[in-house]
């Protein structure tokens, strides 16, 4: 476990081995004599062979309901790449059609309306970069802290998404007075449900097709998905074709029995869409191995679901004291958003972790703090402080609980 | 608490706000001073069509707590232990003891403990979500496949294993949203941020 999988420890044995001539295929800069062309154009671009990166997935005895975890010890900037992007899906990836696919908005409406992709693709359109968490990330940290950053940290990524504002599609439909709920539904196996307050739906939801600049992936929800900014990925429905206004949300499955936080005394909190603040060092992180003493970067990344990150603080003496890491800009609400400090490793034992606060002030709590609010049978939004220990001899590990 | 309970068949737009929508339907052009309802709004783009039955049809069933949405049909606890051995035992156990699929028996009183069990029995609040649920993925590998009978009978067994009704009750449209739910009253709303807030938060070290 926490081994190797990190491009980053890749890049740091490369230089390692620069020096000794052992660049990939003998094509260093000290190569001599003619040189052989590279390859043609091609239609639609690969990443290069050297680059490893890929998506954990967690064993499952019905890969069809799996999860996988994005490797974002290996994220650079802001935007995680499509094909990376975390995964959790109830009844497999559909194959749909666009041209055959419909969304259907009905209920308390005063016309009900079938859309085509070719009717939405003709409204007018908005951009949004946005984070997106699953309300299980982290949910292995309740009871004991994960060993790397991208089984404990890694349901969650950072996309552009491009689609037509919900509020708009609403307003050519007419929702009628009393209506409070749109419940949307997927066109997956299991036609995933869930509950959304119109509130929300009237404030920021999109009606998204674009992810990245191109047409979103079948795994995110192609060709059409909901998008919730700043609530859990499962609120995102994917594969959507169906919009029901109603006076009253429906109890789905994933509303009651999942996605809901049991508490100690018993009770159940319902509703809990918005994913609080939270961030992780993905460098150095569990399973890392720094090659010596010297100056590095630290880095990783932060989100808040309820707008954007005022700061980042870390700690490199297990907590005792917090210095301010610089935040990429420009900084986006509800967006990865990349905080980095120059440090000096000097071959001692140091303890590290990150601190978010948002604009509302606030603070991403420590694990402690959660579990004497919650308990350790929440499951779901956890966001609490994750520790590394980068040992003597540059081994980094995570601290347990 | 959600919303109100009984909105199925209510002419909505005319009983909840009867008092004022008739001045605004002989006054559009101070409604439109006023600050227009979205459901007043005439479409902009006019793109869209009614959906067609067969689209309707094909969305299938959503069912709300108060029934909403359950089509006719009816299953025995009966009907219901046939239906499960050939359907659902494969992966919950024929006992629903659970197996590949969750298991779907047991667990009261064990919300508080350190060790909750979460299932149908002691923890869902609403028997109307089991036949929803039941009806949209299940089956796991070939949902839909179930008639609404079926999973009326199916929903029988699995709350009759759990104690909820009796060997001899009989679930339908009527019977099931009455069933009462042994957590029903289980759950709140959303109460954070209870954490992080500066009062409450650690002292910084900063």
């Amino acid at each position: 476990m926490g081994h190797a999988r990190s491009s980053r420890r890749h890049i740091l044995r490369l230089g390692a081995a620069a020096g000794g001539g052992l660049l990939a295929r003998g094509r260093g800069l000290a190569a001599e004599g003619p040189r052989s062309l590279g390859a043609p154009l091609g239609s639609y671009g690969e990443r290069s062979p050297f680059e490893k990166a890929v998506r954990f997935t967690r064993p499952s005895k019905t890969p069809e309901t799996g999860s996988s975890f994005t490797p974002i010890q290996d994220s650079l900037g802001t935007i995680t790449p499509s094909a990376l992007h975390y995964e959790r899906h109830h009844g497999g990836i559909p194959t749909i059609d666009p041209a055959a696919h419909r969304l259907v908005v009905h209920g308390m409406v005063e016309r009900p309306l079938s859309f085509s992709m070719a009717d939405l693709r003709r409204l007018p359109t908005v951009t949004r970069t946005l984070v997106l968490e699953c309300g299980g990330n982290s949910a292995g940290e309740w009871n004991a802290p994960g060993a790397d950053v991208q089984r404990s940290y890694g349901m969650v990524s950072g996309s552009e998404w491009t689609g037509v504002p919900l509020a708009l599609v609403l307003s050519e439909v007419g929702v009628k007075p009393g209506a409070s709920w749109v419940i949307a539904e997927g066109g997956d196996a299991c036609r995933m449900m869930r509950s959304i307050p119109l509130d929300k739906a009237l404030q920021d939801s999109l009606l998204a097709y674009g992810q990245n600049g191109e047409a979103m992936r079948p795994a995110q929800g192609y060709p059409l998905r909901l998008i919730n900014p700043g609530w859990e990925g499962n609120a995102n429905v994917k594969w959507l074709q169906s919009l029901r206004l109603t006076a009253q949300p429906y109890m789905a499955r994933d509303e009651t029995s999942k996605y809901s936080d049991l508490m100690p005394d018993g009770r159940t909190r319902i509703f809990s869409f918005m994913m609080e603040a939270k961030s992780v060092i993905t460098f150095p992180s569990g399973g890392q191995q720094l090659p010596g003493p010297g100056l590095y970067e630290l880095t990783g990344l932060a989100w808040s679901g309820q707008g954007f990150i005022d700061r980042v603080e870390i700690t490199l003496d297990g907590g005792r004291t917090w210095q301010q890491a610089t935040l990429q800009e420009p900084r986006l609400p509800i967006a990865l958003t990349r905080f980095r400090l120059p440090w000096r490793f000097d071959g001692h034992e140091a303890v590290i972790a990150s601190r978010a606060v948002d604009e509302t002030g606030y603070v991403q709590p420590t694990r402690e703090a959660l579990v004497a609010a919650r308990g350790t049978n929440s499951i779901y939004h956890y966001n609490g402080i994750k520790f590394w220990r980068v040992g003597a001899d540059g081994a980094v590990t995570h601290v347990g609980a | 608490m959600w919303g109100r309970e009984h909105p199925a068949g209510r002419p909505e737009g005319l009983r909840t706000r009867a008092g004022w929508c008739g001045f605004l339907i002989l006054l559009p052009p101070i409604a439109a001073l006023c600050g227009v309802p979205l459901s007043s709004q005439a479409p902009t783009y006019g793109v869209g069509r009614p959906p067609t039955p067969d689209e309707l049809r094909a969305l299938g069933s959503a069912i709300a707590p108060d029934g909403t949405g359950l089509p006719p049909g009816a299953g025995s606890v009966a009907d219901g232990r046939l239906v499960f051995a050939a359907q659902c035992a494969r992966c919950h156990g024929p006992g629903g003891e659970g197996d590949i699929g969750a298991k779907l028996v047991g667990g009261l009183g064990t919300l508080r403990s350190p060790k909750p069990l979460k299932t149908v029995g002691s923890f869902w609040p609403y028997a109307t979500t089991l036949w929803d649920y039941v009806n949209r993925a299940m089956p796991f590998d070939k949902p839909g496949a179930l008639t609404p009978s079926e999973v009326y009978a199916a929903a029988a067994f699995i709350l009759n294993l759990n104690g909820i009704i009796g060997e001899t009750d009989v679930m339908d449209a009527r019977t099931l949203p009455a069933v009462r739910m042994p957590n029903r009253d289980g759950f709140v709303p959303d109460a954070r941020p209870d954490t992080g807030v500066p009062s409450r938060a650690a002292p910084s070290a900063r």
